[in-house]
């Protein structure tokens, strides 16, 4: 007998999350290439898969709640030629399976795309097992695995068909599912043709800045664009903002060219460890090339992140669009 | 056909030529070998479809090492098949030679996966498996071989359930069973038995074999997997073997799992194995 709902009431298996592009861009890209295969940990409805699994059921796997079996399954898929992508929590894909990603992917160069979702502290209440604030400091030092985190569904769509063919294992960060806009037709601040100008390997300069430029990836740039603006409006500072979408390789050229023009020097917003990500990327690219800083640090503490709804979460550690507006006027107070 | 006395021979070959790597590195694993010395010789010069020179044809069969410690004994195969120059052998382990303890897939032609991390070479297998299925390369067979020590790594067992789960009968594993991981009899260790009982409830079908019988261990692989053409239950093998097999000292001692022979040692024991493969039937002795 059918329950009588709520309408208000949903479940797991039918709701949407609206920026989880990657099984509907997957099953549209794998009409014309027939390497490509989808492997999930018993997810296929939190990351949306399921959307490819419904078109292409043949080149589909459930391999059960089995991470490090699924990891290793790809690597052999893709020594015989396919192009499997793998999907599952951001804190299980690169926690339980660092092993299997160092010396099954990355050493022998597998082509396996890893699509990492519910990336940093977005699972919120979930707790620290379901939190990934340590995923790219583990994974940075890994030869030959390449790191990016699209902030939102068209860029995560442009990510998916840039990166199909580039050599060895490429490590998706993406978010929630409900990622606010900021590359498409509704992107709200984002200047104009910023997903044409969407590059594997580049930096994304998403708003030109005289004073000060914040570096930001995933979570943090729709709210990074808000502050920014809300800054010129206010006319107290000039503030750019550059999506560093691509972690790995790390466009440092373009970062230290920022630098050298932005005279209250960078902030990085991420939604991370300050410990191990982009803020120590960069700490360490500036002081290659003889650059001394400034360079301010929005992230985690180093510390577990407590028990909260997400946007409670970025609230408390200022990675919302208020929480960086605070940081920047801080920053320009200072001069 | 089956030429029991030509595996005999070839399985002597790798165990000689482990002992001459070995004392180029100055350490090795000489009885994980030399328990697999019989189905490695089975697999190349019998069962697998290889072609001489071609490393990476498409259609050929392949095998993960997945106890990657036993490369130092498929090295020389691997020349003797012209998959590699056979003068590499003789840099093994030093800086700028490709061949090292664990086997690097990338460097060494005819290394169908990298491998060394224990555990993971099921799961390998069984991708590979799977996506000779969907290209369509339904001729080619994955055999992977297993040691019985790393069993005790939780994601064989995942890759077991999936196997089944997924049909995959172009997956064929044989089991180097000779109860012997580094610190001592696996049964003490952490035990492992029963193991047919433990592969049959995961859904394989499993064949059970002397695995110092080389034409019978060639047998039973080739009677287990005929290919991916039809979806079915994958395939074990399992190998009863002696650790340290044809060397009586390491066969009575079992403190051979990592080590080096000095000269004196080593003549001793190239005398004993060149005695043993010249007389088929004393393996079995």
């Amino acid at each position: 007998m059918e329950a009588k709902l709520d309408p208000a009431s949903w479940s797991l298996r039918t709701a949407r999350n609206p920026s989880f592009v990657a099984g509907s861009v997957l099953s549209d890209m794998a009409s014309a290439d027939e390497r490509i295969v989808v492997l999930t940990a018993d997810l296929e409805y939190s990351n949306g898969t399921h959307d490819f699994r419904e078109v292409w059921p043949e080149r589909f796997f459930n391999v059960g709640i089995a991470e490090h079996n699924m990891m290793t399954v790809a690597a052999g898929m893709a020594a015989v030629g396919l192009v499997p992508y793998v999907s599952t929590f951001a804190s299980f894909a690169a926690l339980v399976c660092a092993e299997q990603i160092r010396t099954d992917l990355a050493y022998p160069g597998m082509k396996v795309r890893i699509l990492a979702h519910h990336s940093g502290f977005s699972l919120g209440y979930y707790g620290t097992s379901h939190h990934a604030t340590e995923d790219v400091g583990m994974l940075r030092p890994i030869a030959g695995l390449s790191i990016v985190a699209p902030c939102d569904a068209s860029s995560l769509d442009q990510c998916l068909r840039q990166t199909v063919d580039i050599d060895g294992p490429v490590y998706i960060r993406i978010g929630r599912g409900r990622d606010a806009d900021v590359y498409g037709a509704d992107g709200a601040g984002a200047i104009a043709g910023a997903a044409a100008a969407w590059r594997f390997g580049s930096i994304t300069r998403l708003r030109a800045g005289t004073d000060l430029t914040v570096l930001a990836y995933g979570a943090t740039v729709a709210p990074t664009l808000e502050a920014a603006i809300e800054a010129s409006r206010t006319g107290r500072v000039s503030v750019g903002v550059a999506d560093v979408h691509t972690l790995k390789p790390l466009d440092t050229e373009a970062i230290v060219a920022l630098a050298r023009s932005s005279p209250l020097g960078l902030l990085v917003a991420e939604e991370h460890n300050i410990v191990g990500g982009l803020g120590s990327a960069v700490a360490d690219c500036l002081m290659t090339a003889g650059l001394g800083g400034p360079l301010h640090r929005l992230g985690v503490p180093d510390e577990y992140v407590p028990v909260g709804p997400p946007t409670h979460l970025y609230r408390h550690y200022a990675l919302d669009s208020e929480g960086i507006s605070a940081e920047i006027a801080r920053i320009a107070a200072r001069g | 056909m089956t030429d029991p006395a030509r595996l005999a021979e070839r399985a002597g070959f790798i165990r000689r030529e482990t002992v001459r790597l070995i004392d180029i590195a100055k350490t090795g694993h000489y009885s994980s070998v030399f328990s697999a010395a019989e189905i490695i010789a089975a697999l190349y010069y019998d069962v697998m479809r290889l072609r001489r020179g071609e490393p990476d044809w498409p259609e050929r069969d392949r095998l993960v090492l997945s106890k990657g410690h036993v490369a130092v004994g498929v090295y020389p195969v691997l020349a003797d098949w012209d998959f590699i120059p056979a003068e590499v052998l003789d840099g093994y382990t030093r800086l700028g030679n490709p061949l090292g303890d664990h086997p690097n897939m990338r460097d060494i032609p005819g290394i169908d996966f990298s491998s060394g991390s224990l555990g993971h070479g099921l799961s390998v297998g069984l991708g590979m498996a799977l996506a000779a299925r969907l290209r369509g390369l339904t001729q080619v067979r994955v055999f992977v071989l297993l040691g019985d020590g790393e069993l005790h790594e939780g994601q064989n067992w995942e890759a077991a359930m999936a196997a089944a789960h997924f049909r995959a009968s172009g997956l064929c594993a044989v089991l180097d069973r000779n109860h012997y991981s580094l610190d001592g009899d696996t049964e003490d260790v952490l035990a492992l038995e029963p193991l047919r009982d433990k592969w049959r409830s995961f859904g394989w079908e499993v064949t059970e074999v002397d695995g110092h019988d080389a034409a019978a261990v060639a047998k039973a692989l080739s009677a287990a997997v005929a290919g991916a053409a039809t979806p079915g239950p994958p395939q074990i093998v399992i190998a009863d073997t002696i650790k340290g097999k044809g060397v009586t000292f390491m066969e009575e001692s079992r403190d051979w799992h990592l080590g080096w022979l000095a000269p004196a040692d080593r003549d001793r024991v190239l005398a004993e194995l060149t005695a043993g493969s010249a007389r088929p039937d004393a393996q079995d002795a």
